[in-house]
C-alpha cells in the first residue's frame, strides 16, 4: 500500500495503527523523509498480510484520519516452491495433476518445464507451486505426494 | 603412563585400518594424552590372534592386506572373535565386523559378550545399533562400561562427540544430511559432468567407491541405517529401520537434474529426522546451500534451539578417517 502523510510529527505511527487494530501483520515499511509528492506530502510504502475482507474497512479508517491512500497492490500468493515429478506423467494426466493442485484455491501451478528424452523412457518435469502461506503450501505439497503415489511418479521435493 | 588394552575385532579394511593408525600414532597419542594404546587381540571368523604382551599392528595390517592372518605366529582357529572378546584381557574391544542389517549379526553378539565380559565397546558396525539400539545401551549401563559408536554415522565427521561435548545445553530439535558418499558421488557425476546414472555408478564401482552389489547405498538403505542410530542416539527416539520411509536414487534421471540446475538447484539425497518421522528422499537443494557438498563429502546439518542451525562436513568413509573417530572414542573412554 503506498500511503501519503503530512510533515508533520507522529504521522508514521497514525499511519500504521489502524493497520494492527485490522489484525494486519506488518512486513515492511519505507518512509521517503527525503522526497516530497506534489503535493507537498511525504510517501511511505507498507506491505503487510492482513484478511482479504477486511481491506475496504482498513482503507476508509486510514482516509477518516486524513491520510491518502495512493494505491492498493495485492499479491495473493506469497510462498513458491518447486518440485520435480519423474515418471510417465503425461500418460498419467498432467492435465489432471494441475487442476487437482489448482483447484484447492489456495495453490497453483505457475510454472511447469518438461523433458521428455524418448517415447518409451520416463520423463522429467519441474513444477513451480505457488500458495497463499506457509500452511497452505504444506497442504499443497501433501496433495502433489498423494497424486505422485497414486499415479507411481516419483516426486523430488525442495529442502 | 595409562596403559589401554585394545582387541580389534573384525579385521579388515577397518579394523586393520585401526591397527596401523595405533602403530602409527601411539608415540603421539602418548605424549600429547598421557595414554599408552597396546594391540592385544584380533579376531577373525575363521581364527585369531592372542598375545597378552602385545601384537605388533604393522606386521598384522601387512598380513591382513594379503590375505594371509594364518602365517602370524601366534594364530589360532579356535581363538575366533567370540572367544578373543572372552580370553583376552583387553580394555576395549573395536568392533568392525561388516554391517548387518536384517539381523546385526556377527556384531550384536561380540557386543553383547564384550559388555558381560566388562569391557567397552567402540565401534563402526552400524547394523547391531540399527537393529538393537536400545538393548546394547541397556546392557553396557548394567555391566558399567561404556559404548561408544562415533564412527558408525558420517565416518570421520564427528557427530555424537560434537552433540555430547559441545552442545549440552541444547535440544536437538532435528537433523538432516547426506550421510552417503557413494550416493554424493552419483549425483554429482551425472549433475555435473551431464552421466547417466548407470555410466556414472559404474565408474563409481571402478574407483572403488561403489561395491559390486550397490544396492545398501543407491536405494538409501546405508542412509536409513544412519539416521535411526541419529535419530535414537540424539533425539532420543526409539526406532528401527522398519520406522524409515526410504526412496533411494536409482530413480534419478540426468533430465530432472538439468531442470532442477536450471532453477538454481541441486538434487541430493537427504536423510532427515525431525518430529518422530525419519525419511530418506532425494530432495532438491539449492546450490549454495550449505547441504549442497559434492563427491564422496557427507554433511549434516542440526538443527537446535539454542545455538541454531550447526553444519558439519566432511569424508564419510575410508578406513583412516574412520580410524579417526574410532581412535577419538577410544581415547575418550581411556580419559575416563
Amino acid at each position: 500500500m503506498d500511503l501519503e502523510l503530512k510533515d508533520t510529527p507522529g504521522q508514521l505511527v497514525l499511519a500504521l495503527q489502524p493497520i494492527s487494530d485490522f489484525e494486519g501483520n506488518i512486513v515492511s515499511v519505507v518512509h521517503h523523509r527525503d522526497k516530497k509528492t506534489p503535493r507537498g506530502m511525504i510517501p511511505v510504502q507498507v506491505a503487510f498480510e492482513i484478511g482479504g475482507e477486511k481491506v475496504s474497512g482498513l482503507i476508509n479508517k486510514l482516509k477518516s484520519i486524513g491520510i491518502i491512500v495512493a494505491r492498493v497492490g495485492e499479491e495473493r500468493l506469497r510462498e513458491s516452491r518447486a518440485g520435480i515429478l519423474i515418471g510417465h506423467i503425461i500418460h498419467s494426466d498432467i492435465r489432471d495433476t494441475i487442476d487437482q493442485i489448482d483447484a484447492t484455491g489456495y495453490a497453483e501451478v505457475v510454472d511447469l518445464t518438461m523433458s521428455m528424452p524418448g517415447i518409451d523412457q520416463r520423463s522429467s518435469a519441474r513444477l513451480v507451486i505457488n500458495a497463499t502461506g506457509k500452511t497452505e503450501m504444506e497442504y499443497a505439497l501433501e496433495l502433489l505426494r498423494n497424486i505422485a503415489r497414486e499415479k507411481d511418479l516419483l516426486l523430488i521435493e525442495p529442502i | 603412563m595409562k596403559k589401554i588394552r585394545i582387541s580389534i575385532i573384525g579385521f579388515g579394511v577397518i579394523g586393520s585400518g585401526v591397527a596401523k593408525v595405533i602403530s602409527k600414532k601411539r608415540d603421539y597419542i602418548k605424549h600429547r594424552h598421557g595414554i599408552d594404546l597396546e594391540l592385544v587381540g584380533i579376531g577373525e571368523r575363521n581364527g585369531g590372534i592372542a598375545c597378552e604382551d602385545g601384537v605388533d599392528p604393522i606386521e598384522a595390517y601387512n598380513l591382513a592386506k594379503t590375505k594371509e592372518m594364518e602365517k602370524h605366529p601366534c594364530w589360532k582357529e579356535e581363538m575366533n572373535g567370540i572367544n578373543v572378546i572372552r580370553e583376552v584381557n583387553a580394555d576395549i574391544v573395536v568392533e568392525t565386523t561388516p554391517t548387518n542389517i536384517d539381523s546385526g549379526e556377527p556384531g550384536l553378539s561380540h557386543m553383547m559378550t564384550a559388555f558381560k565380559n566388562k569391557r567397552h565397546v567402540v565401534t563402526s558396525n552400524k547394523g547391531p545399533l540399527a537393529v538393537a539400539y536400545k538393548e546394547l545401551i541397556k546392557t553396557a549401563e548394567e555391566n558399567d562400561v561404556q559404548f561408544r559408536f562415533e564412527a558408525s554415522v558420517g565416518g570421520a565427521m564427528p557427530v555424537f562427540n560434537l552433540v555430547r561435548e559441545c552442545l549440552q545445553a541444547n535440544k536437538i530439535l532435528s537433523i538432516k544430511g547426506i550421510l552417503n558418499g557413494t550416493c554424493n558421488y552419483i549425483l554429482t557425476r551425472m549433475s555435473t559432468e551431464g552421466m547417466s546414472y548407470e555410466h556414472a555408478l559404474s565408474e563409481a564401482q571402478e574407483l572403488g567407491i561403489a561395491e559390486t552389489n550397490p544396492s545398501y547405498d543407491v536405494e538409501g538403505m546405508d542412509t536409513a541405517c544412519k539416521l535411526v542410530i541419529l535419530a535414537n542416539e540424539i533425539l532420543g527416539m526409539d526406532s528401527t529401520y522398519k520406522d524409515v520411509e526410504i526412496e533411494g536414487i536409482t530413480g534419478i534421471t540426468i533430465e530432472s537434474l538439468k531442470l532442477a540446475s536450471d532453477k538454481g538447484y541441486t538434487i541430493k539425497l537427504i536423510g532427515e529426522v525431525e518430529a518422530e518421522k525419519l525419511r530418506v528422499a532425494p530432495r532438491l537443494v539449492p546450490k549454495d546451500h550449505p547441504l549442497a557438498v559434492g563427491g564422496t563429502l557427507n554433511v549434516m546439518s542440526l538443527h537446535t534451539d539454542l545455538a541454531g542451525e550447526i553444519t558439519i562436513t566432511g569424508k564419510g568413509a575410508g578406513a583412516i578417517e574412520t580410524s579417526s573417530s574410532i581412535l577419538s572414542d577410544v581415547i575418550n573412554i581411556a580419559k575416563r
